[in-house]
């Protein structure tokens, strides 16, 4: 691997992006807990809901302000890493980046109220009701961010005439075919992750020994939405295989190291490659899977890598990235399907290993998300924009690439301690029994 | 209207926004770890706490909002000063990125750190300085383009008088903005010795700020004397300005009207600001970069301005919401229950 401009200025995207993408995701998904929690508190007149609303959001204000100075960083960086593409970008996408900073000024505004009027009216559903827009703003953020990604995946609404960029609709390169299948992929994993992270939390006191029915009602409230939500992270996954088996076979291909093309496509799951043969040796084949996959039926064509030029392939080592995050999916499926089966047979009590693969779900939800970025990101190599701009003809010309590169691992590195400690110290010497005895409920 | 007008226009007022709300927060960090440091804290404090927390996470936006239109409606920009403003860019991005940290840090987690105030201070000054310079290089001399490559002349940004006069000039302006708008909060919370010690700081911070906008007029005649040249075309509203500032100063002084005297520090910014800015245009980064040529397609421009307008109708209402439960609500101002 040669540390060139361009090498450079890819690992740095993917610092600041695999940095950012844990905060995003959970700034998405928290909102959507925190308000369930108030509305169920509300509705139920019961204090612990309304606790557990305050003290997540309590600890989502620090991880907020990690996403938005990330968000900020990244923001920038596309046009300081890739100004030839963001040139190109501005002309045809610059739409959804502009409507974000919309959505994010709107979800800012509200995050502000909702976090400083919560004893402030006598209705306690107006103050409910702000963490609506709240929700709205965060989700449609990710959504205009994801068709920008969608688009780098399946350009659209633009045409070439010699080197100019002529004929442009930017809402056709906004509502590309790419981006129902990434934005609801992605949303949906952001809301899944940000429920396995509470109830992570949740099942660490239990584990510990603690009896209180706060966090058994916490658990069984995050367990319902993780399974809610990872089911529809693995149908949206599903959409986005027959997304790519259409209009980006390569990667697919891949992803699966499928050379050959055929119908009844059978799907390879780890294994190692023989790079000279092509043959994938202790690999698990499951027939037929490939082509539903791709195509939803079991006879379905699938194309093989072997009909695309070896330099617009990406690299083969994606396998293992797909790999590892459907194997994550199917684990966040079924942990809170084993987790309602114990309530429903032992009543309260589960078994401790529950408790344990619950808390795993929180940092591998998280990797899912990672691998699943890398996946699409280097599942599009060589290419920053399929068919038309390749990523080494995008870096930036500079020089200090690699300076930026550390001084921004440094900013990472203290940002990721810092705000743990700050989390860490923020509930260390407060238990939630004793707020909820103490009937202090200060924000 | 035309396009290219309409879009810098747009751009332009959400740069003042900026500077506006972004120079009250800078100066309130650095006000506050002044304090600190010289254990006044208790005086002013609670005062600095209560406006900046609802608001800080919008300051930001503002920026994104202008870096994001630029490239939306100027494309050609993020090609040249994408390439130019790498190293001092990303030195801003991480002072930005300490700052909003920090300020939640502090505020949620760790009140009594001195470090925290200490890096939540002294970044509110850096910052602004180190954007101020982005206009700087756009006044052209600093970039040069040879081939392909589009290079900064660190050296001779360094050297230049004109870059310095500018960093004296934003860091004055941070102070005094936000000195006459915490004067004014104050004053509204009746807190009698906070107003008092915010509205010594905002008289010291006037006259030099009058003195650094001089300094930049001076070397800006040197620096780049086409662009000097519109700005006596403009001159009717650099006296406006001058105008305002002495109202706002005089208020001061007399120890009243501290919400008109913020107004008037407002319109004197505004003033300077548009005056700068039309006199600056068609460039946006002398040579290379003119608002006619860089403009992005029709189809785009109308998809942005639509977007714009729609955007404002939504954010509009939800501002004004803010603004009425934090900084027109007087029992929240000064601090009471407000149940």
């Amino acid at each position: 691997m040669e540390l060139d401009n361009t090498m450079l200025a890819r690992i740095l995207t993917s610092l600041t992006l695999g940095f950012h993408i844990i905060f995003a995701a959970l700034g998405v998904g928290i909102p959507v807990l925190i308000s369930a929690a108030e509305w169920l508190g509300i509705r139920r007149k019961d204090p612990a809901y309304i606790l557990l609303a305050k003290r997540w959001v309590k600890g989502f204000t620090v991880t907020v302000a990690v996403g938005v100075v990330t968000g900020t960083c990244i923001g920038l960086q596309l046009s300081l890493l890739w100004p030839s593409f963001m040139k190109v970008a501005g002309e045809v996408i610059a739409l959804p980046l502009f409507l974000e900073t919309f959505a994010f000024f709107f979800e800012a505004i509200f995050l502000g109220i909702y976090l400083y009027t919560w004893d402030r009216f006598r209705n306690p559903y107006i103050h409910w009701i702000f963490s609506i827009p709240v929700i709205l703003g965060s989700t449609a953020s990710a959504f205009f961010i994801m068709t920008v990604n969608a688009f780098m995946n399946a350009p659209q609404g633009f045409t070439l005439d010699g080197g100019a960029i002529v004929d442009i609709q930017p809402l056709a390169a906004m509502f590309n075919p790419a981006t129902p299948s990434k934005a609801g992929h992605m949303i949906f994993s952001a809301y899944a992750a940000s429920a396995y992270v509470l109830a992570a939390l949740a099942a660490w006191q239990l584990l510990k020994g603690k009896r209180h029915e706060y966090y058994r009602k916490a658990l069984k409230l995050t367990m319902t939405m993780a399974l809610l939500f990872s089911f529809g992270t693995a149908v949206w996954g599903d959409l986005a295989g027959k997304y790519l088996a259409e209009y980006q076979p390569v990667k697919l291909a891949a992803a699966e190291w499928h050379f050959e093309t055929k119908p009844q496509a059978e799907l390879i799951f780890g294994g190692v490659l023989d790079e000279e043969t092509g043959e994938v040796k202790y690999g698990l084949k499951l027939p037929y899977a490939l082509s539903i996959l791709a195509t939803g039926l079991p006879d379905g064509e699938v194309k093989g890598l072997n009909e695309f030029p070896e330099e617009e392939r990406p690299p083969l080592f994606v396998h293992y990235l797909f790999d590892g995050m459907v194997t994550i999916g199917l684990y966040m499926l079924v942990v809170p399907l084993v987790y309602f089966y114990y309530r429903r047979k032992h009543s309260e009590q589960g078994p401790r290993l529950l408790y344990r693969a619950i808390i795993w779900g929180a940092p591998l939800s998280l990797l899912a998300i990672e691998l699943g970025w890398m996946f699409t990101e280097i599942g599009r190599q060589p290419w920053i924009l399929v068919g038309y701009m390749k990523t080494a003809h995008a870096a930036t010309t500079a020089d200090n690439v690699g300076e930026m590169l550390i001084l921004f691992s440094l900013l990472y590195i203290f940002l990721a301690v810092t705000s743990s400690l700050v989390l860490a110290r923020m509930f260390r010497n407060k238990p939630a029994e004793a707020e909820l005895s103490g009937g202090q409920l200060d924000v | 209207m035309s396009l290219e007008l309409a879009g810098i226009t747009v751009l332009w007022i959400f740069l003042y926004g900026y500077i506006i709300v972004a120079s009250i927060d800078f100066g309130a960090g650095f006000f506050s770890f002044y304090c600190k440091a010289r254990r006044q804290d208790h005086i002013v404090n609670g005062i600095i706490q209560r406006y900046l927390s609802p608001v800080w996470e919008v300051t930001n936006v503002f920026l994104i909002f202008f870096v994001v239109g630029l490239v939306g409606f100027f494309p050609d920009t993020a090609y040249y000063y994408g390439t130019a403003l790498l190293v001092p860019g990303s030195i801003a991005l991480v002072l930005l990125s300490l700052r909003g940290s920090f300020y939640a840090f502090a505020h949620y987690g760790a009140r009594e750190n001195m470090l925290f105030h200490f890096i939540y201070g002294v970044t509110g000054l850096f910052i602004p300085a180190s954007l101020a310079t982005i206009l700087t290089i756009s006044e052209g001399g600093f970039i040069e383009v040879r081939g392909d490559e589009v290079i900064l002349l660190m050296d001779r940004l360094l050297a230049s008088p004109y870059s310095w006069a500018v960093v004296l000039l934003a860091l004055a302006s941070v102070l005094f903005i936000s000195a006459s708008f915490l004067t004014y909060y104050a004053d509204k919370a009746k807190d009698v010795r906070a107003a008092k010690l915010l509205r010594s700081f905002a008289i010291g911070w006037s006259l030099p700020t009058i003195f650094a906008s001089f300094l930049v007029f001076l070397s800006i005649r040197n620096h780049n004397p086409q662009h000097f040249d519109k700005m006596l075309d403009a001159s009717w509203l650099f006296l406006l300005s001058l105008a305002s500032f002495l109202f706002a100063l005089a208020l001061l002084l007399k120890k009243r009207g501290y919400g008109w005297a913020f107004v008037f520090v407002m319109l004197q910014f505004a003033f300077a600001f548009f005056g700068y800015g039309v006199s600056h245009l068609p460039y946006l980064l002398y040579p290379y970069v003119t608002i006619t040529d860089s403009i992005t397609s029709p189809q785009m421009g109308a998809a942005l301005v639509i977007g714009f307008i729609a955007g404002l109708c939504l954010l509009v209402p939800s501002l004004i919401l803010l603004m009425r439960l934090f900084l027109f609500d007087a029992r929240y101002v000064q601090g009471k229950p407000t149940k």
